[in-house]
């Protein structure tokens, strides 16, 4: 335990978390519905029946009778049957974030945290959860029914809660190639993923535009194909911290090692990984997809994974194998032989499927499971029973095609094509991004039981530390409703209302989640 | 001048400036062509032969020769004959600024007098202004001289400019020479730069009404206009949704209007605070009150000024544009904008004057009698221009000039010959700026860079490539363009994403704006553009980037 308390220390150094207000849940509405005119009105506003719960829960029944809470006497404790006691960090940790929140002094009350159901009640609220993950998730939805009466008073209605996760994978992918991100702007966003219940961080980590991973074995491939060797990098303490960040939070950390392609920036420290592209019967200087035809190259595939997959607790390594382009592979003499020999013909899909083959052989030896692009699956590679097939192209007739075929052809899969986040428009796009559904495709339940869930992507060509926190939210959290909450809950009015309010609360909380539209938050951001 | 170095010490406080790195002028392009893949870059990014200045001066003369500076003999001084001296505290100011933006707060160290200057070393730059009156204690106008030349060589640099305007751009631009060496020395290369700007009115619209603005955002983006030689600060201060302006007369209108009448507003001395901070800056405010349009806000604290929208027979319940049959609402008028000349002290207020909904005049039986009584028969822009007119009259008096929306215009009502028309309606709005200078009246452009208008990708290029005088026209037709503003309007940006979705996208219409007509390389432009965005990141501000990339000294927030 030394260790992980060591952590806590410094990761609460590290939290942004401030006092939490919640007087605006009816206040922010009504001046909303106030303030916007007719014309420019694109929903309607009215305060939800469930205030500002966001992702709304499965199960919620709501009272009229209110309790107050104070600062000075309300606790969070550990019911006496828990399993999970004071020696709990993880809990404690979270308590810790939550009680500054309460400034007023005044009557006593204690939530008991137990080892997914809330009931608040007098004399006390109580938190019963099987793992300590639905009571992270039940401790954020406490907080969320914390509202202020007029006079400020910290108050909370009589409620009975029964939630679950309808997905059980819910995730952001955020790109720290195109751009790095500094640590502090991932451990800031992994805070708003706990706030949104999002549980899979899919750490797009390395791509052709630099390499930050600061490898053990490898060490040349970010001094060389990092921005910088040492301010644009990622250590193995930093690694370890953000997925320490985000097991506090219930949520998991799935790096991506994309190849054969999106890898230029691997071959400036690994020498002959890449591919010589020719011009004629010339090496012309520049560097095609990893080389799948020479035995170094799976050897040093077997050696960095066998880094990545002790680096990465998780279960699942995401390996990419998207946007292959062959016209290197085409140019270059060797490889042509090599397809020759194989009896690819002309079928470059054919070699990448070769290449992939023995990379999911290797990395099936470090006890890993493998997420991949669906290239892979579409170009027939034989894969796993257990493998993810993440859906990223086409339109929605498209996609939803591509969901029906992955799951006929009985894998699971993973949806993002509606939540590419990085495309932006004018007006309220969280609107379309809630209105897709993951199911929503021809097929069999069994095959519905297939779609675990999805992924909102912000890539980042167009994206650093300046703007992405504010692009993100609270369009991510449109993503977050649509995978935890009931299939049917659908109503675009009473989606905006909550939202309006939670984005102001993950303001409030110190993150730069911006506006829906016209309106105003108590507590406007702090920073510029 | 007590009341300056008052506001000159509060306001540095607040200020925002970091620390200049300029190691990136050769690095940071090298590195962006090695990591972008063929596929996917859109422009050929080399250095520009202009390092990283932007906007581009008229005229560059550089050298090969470098000289170093360093953080403890380096200085900023008033050239002997210069007309503003040490009394002068908005080049003080200014002095303090670019030395912290070249050489960081951090290295800020005693000045050693007593060290030997090395063969290469640059160590003074002489601020000359050399106009009788520099203006130092003056407001920026539309006519303020602009213009500066810099040389810089040994032993001394020389900054000269008539007005103090002139030497704030200069000491903007010697600190964009500024970079550093591959030792990590502050170096700068010996340089001869003529400067002035193509058109006298470069703004950024900032709209204050539909999502509030803390004052520290105004304030930010008042550092960063000036980084971008933006001269026009046009605050749409209200509008439909809220009024935030505390109004010494009609304290009502925020205590009704705003969001929250103490949080959400914009007390005497906010006001005051942006205008001189911006005035340091050598940028004008120009507050647009819009009527009669625009208004609801207004409605709340000031009784009868809305005309009350009927449903069939009876009052609705909602109201309207502006009241315009009432005496009353003159009357009012008359002492709001009395205030208004008295608080802002710009030249110039905008009156808006677009967009008006002509239903709810529609629905009332009284302003149907008084148009009946007036002749207008059902033509309502007749109406509307009456109050305009009288709007017009009214602020006239407070010896104030007025822009106003182009509708104004295109309704034909009369205007004073220098009133300045904003065109804003995309598609036409090349016709509309040849109407309107046919007509004879000056015009500013915002039609092409409406940057809440938000896409994917590169939009920069396309604000890039806008060319104001692209309509058919006279050059006696094309001098009556005094320039353009970028306008960033509220609905979908507060505090939490403003800056990132301004900078570098308003650099763009900077540029546009300041450099001479032919500078439209994009390339050149993506090059320099680039620096010029880490340049501001260094500097605090939360530009976004233009494309993959990366600065050496990444935004610090979050």
């Amino acid at each position: 335990m030394s260790t992980t308390l060591k952590f806590t220390a410094l990761l609460l150094a590290l939290s942004l978390c401030r006092g939490l207000r919640h007087d605006y849940i009816d206040n922010y509405i009504d001046n909303y519905i106030d303030e916007v005119t007719e014309e420019e009105a694109e929903l309607v506003a009215q305060p939800s029946k469930y205030g500002s719960l966001w992702p709304l829960p499965q199960k919620v029944q709501l009272s009229e009778v209110s309790f107050k809470l104070t600062s000075s006497s309300f606790r969070i404790v550990d019911a006496k049957d828990s399993t999970a006691g004071p020696s709990c960090s993880l809990l404690q940790d979270h308590n810790n974030n939550i009680l500054p929140s309460f400034n007023n002094p005044d009557v006593a009350h204690a939530m008991f945290v137990s080892t997914d159901e809330l009931s608040v009640n007098q004399p006390y609220a109580v938190l019963k959860a099987p793992k300590v993950w639905g009571a992270l998730h039940g401790l954020e939805t406490f907080s969320q029914l914390v509202y202020e009466d007029e006079y400020g008073a910290k108050s909370i209605n009589s409620t009975t809660i029964s939630d679950f996760p309808r997905f059980a994978h819910r995730g952001i992918l955020l790109d720290s190639s195109r751009h790095f991100l500094p640590i502090k702007v991932i451990l800031a966003n992994l805070e708003t993923m706990a706030m949104n219940k999002i549980n899979v961080f899919h750490w797009h980590i390395v791509d052709d535009q630099s390499f930050p991973y600061l490898s053990r074995t490898f060490p040349q491939l970010s001094q060389q194909g990092a921005y910088h060797p040492y301010t644009h990098v990622y250590t193995p303490a930093d690694v370890k911290m953000v997925i320490e960040f985000a097991r506090l939070r219930g949520i998991r950390v799935i790096p991506e090692f994309d190849t054969p392609g999106h890898t230029q920036s691997w071959g400036k420290g690994q020498p002959d990984l890449l591919t010589p592209c020719y011009s004629g019967s010339k090496p012309s200087g520049t560097f095609g997809p990893v080389n799948p035809i020479l035995n170094t190259t799976y050897d040093f595939m077997s050696q960095f994974f066998k880094e990545i997959s002790a680096v990465f607790p998780d279960a699942y390594v995401h390996l990419g194998g998207d946007e292959v382009d062959f016209t290197c592979w085409k140019s270059n003499p060797d490889i042509q032989k090599f397809m020759d020999q194989q009896g690819f013909g002309q079928d470059y899909s054919k070699l990448e499927s070769f290449y992939i083959q023995k990379l999911l052989d290797i990395v099936t030896t470090t006890e890993k499971g493998y997420t991949i692009w669906q290239e892979v699956f579409d170009n027939g590679v034989k894969l796993k029973p257990d493998t993810l097939i993440h859906v990223w192209k086409g339109n929605q007739q498209q996609y939803q095609n591509e969901m029906a075929n992955v799951t006929s052809s009985g894998y699971r899969t993973l949806l993002s094509t509606p939540w590419y986040l990085n495309r932006i428009s004018y007006g309220q796009d969280w609107q379309g991004h809630y209105k897709a559904d993951p199911q929503d495709f021809k097929g069999t339940e069994a095959q519905k039981k297939l779609v675990i869930g999805g992924e909102a992507c912000l890539w980042g060509e167009y994206v650093d530390a300046t703007n992405l926190t504010p692009r993100l939210w609270p369009r991510a959290s449109a993503v977050a409703e649509r995978l935890w909450s009931a299939k049917d809950v659908t109503d675009i009015n009473d989606a905006f209302s909550r939202l309006s309010v939670h984005r102001c609360r993950m303001v409030d909380r110190g993150i730069p989640a911006e506006p829906l539209f016209s309106s105003y938050c108590p507590h406007e951001y702090k920073g510029i």
